[in-house]
């Protein structure tokens, strides 16, 4: 029996490498110059998949949630051998924060329909707050297990985990269905297959039921080819009072940018005396 | 009477310092809106433990006493935490940002469909004008987002509860008053055994090796003192000085320290008299977890390094001269 994966993957701006070019003048970050990447966890979650369909029989989906552009990141899952992918794009989904956002994510992999295991990264690096996995495992009514760090067993029916707690780790036992969030620390993820980068870097989004259908002219090979499915709030079927900002029970107040604020700082010399100075400095004020 | 509530946590009836924080925090709180401090707790054989929250401000803990919940696992914790924000509708929930606060709460907010805001560094009662109306009395929610690269504040004035969590060693923690006792009252859990549906297999904790929240001198180690002879520098300055040994996580993921020793967002967030980085460039996951150290020396050979810009002494140099230096200069 194949193992239904989905893996929910995010599009984020690097914000874990701010170069001096995505900085202003002003010492703020410009947000916009930032490069977009696949979420870290999220490829971590990915190669948890990858990893169990290694094992066992299984069949991985990889979802994202963002504009057009976000396609990017299901290539990138399709490179490392993702089975399909599909995006979740609508303009009503905007400014949804982790409610919102987890209401969209309950609609779309029921869509899926019958799924086994989800996992995703543990956070995003723009949001950081690890929320949305637990807030969709919560709407789809299935169990959940955070900060995983190793798969001890795997079958059809459960799976056996490590996972990350205080001042150490658990070793705990869940049946499907299931929701995973993965920890940066569980594994290192593979590189893209040059093959599978061959036959996927230029696939396009199909949009299901918009086109009359050609596939009698598609040679055998392409229509096996996996094509980026694409579906919106109408093929998902969720009340847009429920997604995006309307949805929303938190709301943005005020935004300030964090100013790498140059302090009054003493430069002390490389020397023994500047040394000296400075040590007798700290023992005088009963710092050391 | 509106409540400020706390999620109070607990390991083998041993409770947590970020729950004591919070409810100090709580406290404060309760004061601008007129209300009082509660909490609440899971687990089995806490009677005993509970009445010392008394001792800082907390009036009432209600307390779900269940064999079954003496282990976290996500669903019952969660489900049991509902049922009591359910019956007693506190205005304001508080969380620590642990393990346990950040698998529980998001469920917790799903479920009652209200907002929750992770890793607050700051909470306030303030106004809030939406589009529609003009909140008088609100929380206001401060976080880092964006990697740390900006400051939020966050609203959920047209839910409830208000919820947030906040990591171990940001709230402020008030000496304890002797003599308040907090009232106990129990309550069911309402677990069925369909609701247990993670099988703990085995736990194992290992005892932690430092305590960096309570350190008063810290000398960190960073990527630049990676070499086996700068961190036997890094550690003999420690020992010279009376501090205690921290690293920046490099050194945690290249396997050289355990995650106990890491300051950081990812680590410990740390408020020493005196932080000493050496060869740490001061990335911003790592500055969130030092900048409120009273003085900040840097060493680093790059004149550019971020560290810079928050330290009060900063040395450009190589840590393998300056270090022993230091060194020399303390004990003359």
């Amino acid at each position: 029996m194949t193992l239904q994966i989905v893996v929910m993957v995010k599009q984020v701006p690097d914000t874990h490498n701010v170069t001096e070019e995505a900085m202003k003048a002003d010492g703020t970050v410009n947000r916009a110059a930032l490069p977009a990447i696949i979420n870290p966890e999220d490829l971590n979650a990915l190669e948890e998949a990858l990893k169990i369909k290694d094992r066992i029989d299984a069949h991985i989906t990889a979802i994202t949630m963002g504009p057009a552009k976000a396609a990017e990141v299901l290539k990138e899952c399709l490179y490392r051998g993702a089975d399909d992918v599909v995006l979740i794009s609508d303009r009503k989904f905007a400014g949804a924060d982790t409610l919102a956002t987890a209401y969209t994510w309950k609609y779309a992999i029921e869509k899926i329909g019958k799924y086994d295991l989800i996992l995703c990264g543990r956070q995003a690096i723009d949001g950081d707050t690890a929320q949305v996995g637990p807030q969709v495992a919560e709407k789809l009514n299935i169990n959940q297990i955070t900060n995983l760090l190793e798969v001890v067993e795997i079958d059809e029916r459960r799976m056996t985990v490590r996972r990350a707690i205080a001042n150490g780790y658990e070793v705990v036992r869940s049946g499907f269905p299931l929701l995973v969030t993965v920890s940066g620390e569980a594994n290192q993820p593979r590189s893209p297959r040059a093959k599978l980068v061959m036959a996927y870097k230029n696939i396009e989004k199909d949009v299901r039921g918009d086109s009359y259908d050609v596939s009698y002219l598609e040679t055998e090979e392409t229509h096996m080819l996996s094509r980026i499915v694409e579906w919106n709030a109408d093929s998902i079927g969720v009340d847009p009072a429920i997604c995006g900002l309307a949805g929303s029970p938190t709301k943005v107040k005020k935004i300030e940018n964090v100013v790498l604020a140059v302090n009054d700082i003493k430069q002390i010399p490389c020397t023994e005396a500047g040394i000296h100075g400075l040590m007798q400095e700290l023992k005088s004020d009963h710092i050391i | 009477m509106k409540q400020v509530m706390v999620f109070v946590e607990q390991i083998d009836g041993r409770i947590a310092d970020v729950s004591i924080e919070l409810i100090c925090e709580a406290r404060r709180l309760a004061r601008e809106l007129d209300a009082t401090v509660t909490a609440v707790a899971l687990g089995s054989k806490l009677a005993g433990v509970l009445p010392a929250l008394g001792n800082y401000g907390c009036k009432t803990v209600y307390c779900v006493e269940d064999e079954r919940l003496s282990h976290f696992t996500s669903h019952p914790y969660a489900k049991s935490v509902v049922g009591v924000i359910r019956r007693h509708a506190p205005a304001i929930v508080l969380f620590g940002a642990t393990i346990i606060g950040r698998d529980m709460a998001p469920r917790i907010a799903s479920a009652l469909k209200c907002g929750l805001t992770a890793d607050c560094t700051e909470l306030r009662i303030g106004e809030h004008k939406s589009l529609k109306q003009v909140y008088p009395k609100t929380l206001l929610q401060v976080r880092p987002a964006f990697g740390g690269n900006i400051m939020a504040t966050i609203v959920s004035p047209e839910s409830g509860p208000s919820m947030a969590t906040v990591r171990p060693g940001v709230m402020k923690l008030d000496p304890p008053e002797a003599g308040l006792s907090a009232e106990v009252v129990m309550e069911e859990s309402g677990l069925t055994p369909d609701d247990f549906l993670t099988e703990v297999v085995e736990v194992v904790r290992r005892e932690k090796s430092v305590n960096l929240g309570a350190a008063q001198i810290i000398v960190a180690a960073g990527a630049g003192a990676v070499a086996p002879a700068s961190i036997a520098l890094v550690r003999k300055l420690a020992q010279t000085i009376g501090g205690v040994v921290a690293v920046s996580r490099p050194l945690v993921d290249a396997g050289l320290f355990p995650h106990d020793h890491q300051v950081g967002q990812t680590g410990a967030t740390v408020r020493a008299n005196l932080y000493i980085a050496c060869g740490i460039s001061g990335q911003i996951q790592h500055r969130a977890g030092m900048a409120g150290s009273k003085r900040i020396v840097a060493i680093n050979s790059d004149p550019d390094a971020p560290i810079f810009r928050i330290a009060h002494y900063g040395i450009v140099g190589d840590l393998n001269e300056v270090i022993p230096k230091m060194i020399d200069a303390y004990k003359n």
